[in-house]
């Protein structure tokens, strides 16, 4: 039986991936939340802003603020440009469209990534004063995981009184809730579509930074299961709802990590499966997830 | 006001609107009259610019605005009461009259319009936390016409205002229009309800697979025989 | 009368000349050619079974890979002798490790279980929004994956199975495209297939009609799955590998695409898009490694035949959604039809191709009139939007 201190670190490194889903989920559920889009490509975003990070900061030693600054641009203009090329022409058709085109964009931009660079990993290491670990006992945490930790929240709490206090917010809230009537009240949802994938392409490249210190590889494909396990998060905490992207990150994040740490060693590389199983299980419940309403979930 | 020249509008490759034209002059009701899919939501949805005109001109003010977006339209003062009343039925009542107040930048109008609505509409006051889903269909279509208004519309458009309410919800509704009428308000109204539509508005445009086919003085068309057998139930005075 | 209604034209086109090739195939047995149009053959069976699911039923499943890996993976336990089997599932029961089955039945066992972990899976799933019925399948290729690299008594984990005995010939290959084409084509045309379609078409009307469409759905996902694992113990049988790597999101999304490219709704579709997307990547591949241009070497453009064809996928989709071939079912119907064979017995029949033969040859010359034609419309069109 693992002692307590062991429990806690994996508790922990829970809390420290859970960060990571919550941010990323986060954009998600702000994209679905108003276009009912599943963007596949989101996690790659992701992958996007690291392999500037990567280029500027590793390579040509420009200072991390700045880089990280021209990551968050790029990874922007990025998602933008998918909006505008794959998306866009595709509002008024089905959901089933947009997923595929979502695919499509995904692959393209993994597969940009591996002509651009290589297909293998390639090391990334954090400067000294980001990757220095703090102990608490049989807890470790590195800055820069307080510091992501922190971000989450800070991010939520921004984003929430965005949405609940000004007119943006509120044209958001309309659009999510009936796109043809925001129109009509004069609501320029193409505006409005555009800032959500904004911001979400920039939370993508933020929480790519977090993830690549903390496992110190990088790979072009390293943004589409993280993605996609941000997705669940948001599904999980309930699609639509920053708060529930939130909770829904860490706690996929916790699971995922006590599986990893408690279960016996047999069961351990089940973990990402273990997390499509939870999700799916929650939503048999919850078919809207756990802070969603219960309207219409199912078919 | 609003002038529509020669319209016709495309619905997923087929004609629905052919070469139709209308205009609506300032503090008049005009109605639109037709048996379903005589193309007449199509119009205001194409107005609103909802839907893109395949040909043709709409004006309103002289202003060109046919192929204009649609939040612009909102910015020239044409507000539409949809079809469906499309509240926003995960908001608050007072979220949704506020939002129609989206685009209004003078504070104290949008104070004055929310009392102005709420006179109106006593029964949105009671429940102005409410949320807007949970309203009756009468009630709703109450709080779209009001959400409407507090855009301080110079042209209001109201699709099916009546549609899928009961007898005395429509009279209710009929009564609102009526007092709005009173208040100068300009309107183009869309109702299969044609005995209403003819009663309370000026003019009326008839319409039938997607062409004006009759066009004059409501009080008039109300009287004329043919139009009573064909859309007012025949010999039956209402 | 067009070219392509003419009986005649379609015997040559869909039967004899596929017909020639699957024959040069079958005797170039192990030849660069031949492994090709075997691979051809595959990709026909998996996009066409998961045609039957995406394209006829309404339902959007991206797992399509994970049935492949089931039906791989059981074919092998059943066609490997036992010493292959210590080796490499050496938990396996005695009475399986002992336990070769003719190939044929063999196949057919990786169908069922792929079948039954349909209905398993299906059970609980299929009630999920369009969305997360989706996710829900890439979630299943996952789990799958996780057993077949972890469970190495049974699978020889992330090593995979190799020395699969080569019995999936170019006859065998062919001899099941053909069968599950005309399975999944009467199916179509039956009373089954048109509440399927309607069941895509209007699922809240398609409820008035009766029937349990949880029922339905969960059998078009279990047969699509069948045939799915019968075509992974032939892909299985063709490369003599498997391993969970090759039965990844990667797959199945190229699986996917093919579908989407050559026209989700329709199973001649299927045939189209196999053969773009097993040669087009083929064609592309100098161009990954670094092609040698009138002397000089350009660089290696790993992941380019990807860029290309998602890319594709992408205007694809925005501007042709039904795909190449749309909702027609020339293909199927050319080779299943009988009236297709009785024209080489009916003189008129040559007539009517030679003069529709006539027709097209005239109509190629005025091929730049009518671009421009399309051209100018598409301007007008795009003036008046």
């Amino acid at each position: 039986m693992p002692d307590f201190g062991y429990f806690l670190s994996q508790l922990f490194n829970g809390i420290k991936l859970g960060s990571v889903y919550a941010m990323v989920a986060i954009g998600y559920s702000m994209v679905y939340g108003i276009l009912r889009l599943i963007n596949f490509a989101h996690g790659d975003i992701m992958t996007v802003g690291v392999y500037t990070i990567l280029v500027l900061f590793t390579t040509y030693g420009m200072p991390l603020w700045l880089t990280i600054i021209i990551s968050v641009a790029l990874s922007i203009i990025v998602g933008l440009t998918a909006e505008r090329v794959a998306y866009r022409p595709l509002r008024s058709s089905g959901e089933e469209t947009t997923l595929i085109s979502s695919l499509a964009v995904s692959i393209l931009i993994q597969n940009i990534i591996v002509m651009v660079f290589s297909p293998q990993r390639v090391a990334f290491h954090l400067p000294d004063y980001l990757s220095k670990l703090h102990t608490f006992g049989t807890v470790r945490l590195s800055t820069m995981n307080i510091i992501t930790f922190v971000a989450v929240f800070v991010i939520l709490i921004a984003l929430s009184y965005m949405i609940k206090n000004t007119r943006v917010g509120m044209a958001m809230r309309a659009c999510s809730d009936n796109m043809n009537a925001a129109r009509l009240m004069g609501i320029n949802v193409t505006t409005i579509i555009v800032i959500a994938f904004a911001i979400g392409s920039a939370l993508a490249a933020l929480s790519g930074l977090m993830l690549a210190g903390e496992y110190k590889t990088i790979d072009p494909l390293m943004g589409f299961v993280p993605g996609l396990k941000a997705f669940c998060a948001a599904v999980l905490g309930g699609i639509g709802s920053l708060g529930g992207a939130v909770l829904g990150g860490f706690i996929l994040g916790i699971i995922e990590m006590l599986f990893a740490g408690l279960m016996p060693t047999e069961i351990t590389p089940y973990r990402d499966a273990f997390v499509f199983l939870v999700l799916i299980l929650v939503l048999l419940i919850k078919p809207n997830g756990i802070l969603g309403s219960n309207e219409g979930g199912r078919s | 006001m609003l002038k529509i020249e020669n319209l016709c509008v495309k619905y997923d490759s087929i004609r629905v609107v052919h070469n139709v034209s209308l205009d609506i002059n300032d503090g008049e009701i005009v109605a639109m009259i037709g048996a379903n899919g005589a193309g007449k939501s199509t119009i205001l949805k194409t107005i609103s610019g909802l839907l893109k005109a395949e040909s043709g001109k709409i004006t309103m003010d002289s202003e060109d605005i046919t192929r204009v977006d649609s939040h612009v339209i909102v910015q020239r003062g044409i507000i539409q009461v949809p079809e469906g009343r499309q509240i926003f039925t995960k908001m608050t009542i007072e979220e949704n009259l506020k939002l129609g107040a989206f685009l209004q930048k003078d504070k104290e109008k949008v104070e004055r319009n929310f009392e102005r609505v709420l006179t109106l509409f006593p029964i949105l006051k009671e429940r102005l936390k409410q949320t807007a889903g949970t309203l009756s269909g009468g009630e709703q279509q109450m709080l779209a016409i009001g959400r409407a208004l507090m855009g301080a519309p110079r042209l209001l458009l109201l699709d099916e205002p009546s549609m899928g309410l009961s007898p005395l919800m429509t009279q209710n509704v009929f009564d609102v229009l009526r007092q709005l009428k009173k208040d100068g308000i300009t309107m183009l109204l869309v109702e299969q309800n044609a005995y209403d539509a003819l009663e309370i508005s000026d003019r009326t445009y008839i319409l039938e697979t997607g062409v004006v086919k009759i066009t004059g003085w409501s009080r008039e068309l109300i009287e004329d025989p043919g139009i009573k057998k064909a859309y007012l139930g025949g010999e039956y005075d209402a | 009368m067009k070219l392509k209604d003419s009986n005649i034209f379609r015997l040559i086109l869909f039967v004899l000349i596929p017909l020639a090739v699957i024959i040069y195939a079958g005797l170039d047995s192990g030849g660069y050619y031949a492994g090709l149009i075997n691979l051809v053959g595959i990709n026909i069976i998996l996009v066409a079974s998961l045609n039957l699911v995406n394209g006829f039923s309404g339902m959007f499943s991206m797992g399509h890979a994970a049935f492949m890996a089931i039906g791989a993976y059981t074919s092998a336990t059943l066609t490997l002798n036992a010493a292959q089997k210590a080796t490499y599932m050496p938990g396996l029961p005695e009475w399986l490790m002992n336990l070769v089955l003719p190939f044929p039945l063999a196949l057919l066992a990786g169908g069922i279980f792929a079948a039954i972990v349909a209905i398993l899976i299906g059970f609980p799933v299929l009630r999920f929004k369009g969305h997360y019925l989706s996710v829900a399948t890439i979630g299943l290729i996952v789990i799958v994956r996780a057993v077949l690299d972890n469970e190495d008594q049974l699978t020889n984990g992330a090593r995979g199975v190799t020395g699969l005995p080569p019995y999936a010939s170019t006859w065998i290959i062919f001899t099941i495209v053909i069968l599950v084409l005309y399975l999944l084509h009467r199916l179509i045309n039956s009373a089954y297939g048109r509440g399927l379609i309607a069941m895509r078409d209007d699922y809240v009307a398609a409820q008035t009609l009766g029937v349990n469409l949880t029922t339905k759905k969960l059998s078009a996902f279990c047969i699509s799955a069948f045939i799915a694992g019968v075509g992974g113990g032939l892909w299985g049988h063709m490369q003599s590998v498997i391993s969970g790597k090759f039965f990844y999101i990667d797959y199945s999304f190229k699986i996917v695409q093919t579908s989407i490219i050559g026209g989700m709704s329709s199973l001649s579709g299927s045939v189209v898009g196999s053969i773009l997307m097993t040669y087009i990547p083929e064609f592309l591949a100098p161009l990954e490694n670094g092609l040698r241009i009138f002397g000089t070497r350009l660089p290696e453009l790993y992941g380019i035949s990807n860029i290309i064809l998602s890319s594709f996928l992408i205007v694809l989709i925005i501007f042709r959604r039904q795909g190449i071939m749309g909702y027609s079912e020339i293909i199927t119907e050319s080779i299943f039809s009988l009236k297709t064979y009785k024209s080489v017995f009916d003189k008129s029949e040559y007539r009517i191709f030679m003069e529709s033969l006539k027709g097209s040859i005239k109509s190629i010359g005025s091929i730049p009139t009518r671009i421009s034609v399309w051209i100018s419309n598409k301007k007008r069109k795009k003036k008046g939007e």
